[in-house]
């Protein structure tokens, strides 16, 4: 690896973040396209903690992965703490693999 | 600055991201030790930490790269990773869009947590922008001290798998993005889009998929207007 690579990534991740904010300060943003822009962003971040949570690397996650992160989503669900769902998450995929699922 | 930032942080908020700094902690280590491993000097798996700040995108270039593959490849799939950014800006870029220096940092902190907690806060401006700075603050300090720390001892650290720890991370995004999906409308472009997300995983390149889900707020159109405005509060 070079630090051209690392200084290229680096401006163009900028760029990419920086497009948001700058299109939306570019118009009045109306109450519907406010609600459509958070609900675009809370799509975008269920999908992809299902799909993170089932591939990994290009290939299927195993169970343990997706069984830990569907219990803590139960127990997010049911308004349980934020530690306790993480734990719980945790714990839950931990046993799983000791117990030799994949 | 440093105490500016002080100013902005948010008990709660604080609480709540103690688990994360647990996950993103042992990420950060892996990293700079599959940096190490892979034959990166510390100070460069660290610039790229501390200049880029995105987790998925920094262990992409670098695979590809320590691979063999070229420059333009490496970074483009590190760009294509980050494209979900986009939707992120436009959501709560206002969040941090007020001074040039807060602009400027902010941007660089606009990650999937920081992106996530400050939508939880919903309506609420002011616990939006605390979210924000304190979660931004937080992850930073961590990620760029576990890089340098995995770099140097990550063969000594237990793997990302052991104790779960894995599923730290993508279990509190879980966490913030529930309540949101209470609304019905919401609910439903999130099961429609993540079904397109994982229909498409298995041939397009990691980071589209999850841009494909954007399809499924098709389902806003049927009966646009009026009694649509809880979502995302």
């Amino acid at each position: 690896m070079t630090m051209a690579a690392v200084l290229a990534l680096a401006v163009g991740v900028f760029l990419v973040r920086l497009a948001g904010p700058v299109m939306r300060s570019r118009i009045t943003v109306s109450e519907r396209a406010e609600t459509l822009m958070k609900r675009s962003a809370i799509v975008v971040l269920g999908a992809l903690v299902v799909t993170n949570a089932l591939f990994v690397d290009g290939g299927f996650a195993g169970w343990s992965l997706p069984a830990g992160v569907a219990v803590g989503g139960l127990l997010a669900w049911r308004r349980a703490p934020v530690l306790v769902v993480v734990i719980a998450a945790a714990a839950t995929t931990a046993l799983l693999r000791l117990a030799g699922v994949a | 600055m440093p105490h500016r930032i002080l100013d902005r942080l948010d008990r709660g908020v604080l609480r709540d991201s103690a688990a994360l700094i647990a996950g993103l902690f042992i990420v950060g280590v892996s990293f700079g030790a599959v940096a190490t491993a892979e034959g990166v000097p510390w100070w460069q798996a660290s610039a790229m930490s501390l200049f880029v700040f995105a987790g998925a995108s920094q262990f992409a270039t670098l695979g590809i790269l320590a691979g063999g593959g070229g420059l333009l490849a490496g970074v483009a799939a590190g760009l294509i990773l980050n494209l979900r950014h986009v939707p992120y800006g436009l959501a709560v870029g206002d969040v941090y869009w007020t001074s040039l220096r807060a602009k400027l940092i902010g941007t660089h902190l606009l990650v999937d947590h920081t992106a996530a907690f400050a939508l939880a806060a919903g309506a609420d401006r002011g616990k939006a922008r605390r979210a924000f700075w304190t979660v931004g603050a937080v992850l930073f300090v961590m990620w760029n001290a576990a890089t340098v720390i995995g770099a140097f001892a990550g063969r000594l650290i237990a793997d990302p798998k052991a104790f779960g720890l894995d599923a730290t991370l993508p279990v509190i995004l879980v966490a913030l993005v529930l309540p949101s999906m209470k609304d019905r409308r919401t609910l439903l472009a999130g099961l429609l889009g993540t079904a397109v997300a994982l229909g498409t995983s298995a041939f397009l390149p990691a980071g589209i998929p999850v841009l494909l889900a954007l399809v499924g707020l098709v389902v806003m159109w049927k009966g646009a207007g009026t009694g649509d405005r809880a979502a995302a509060a």
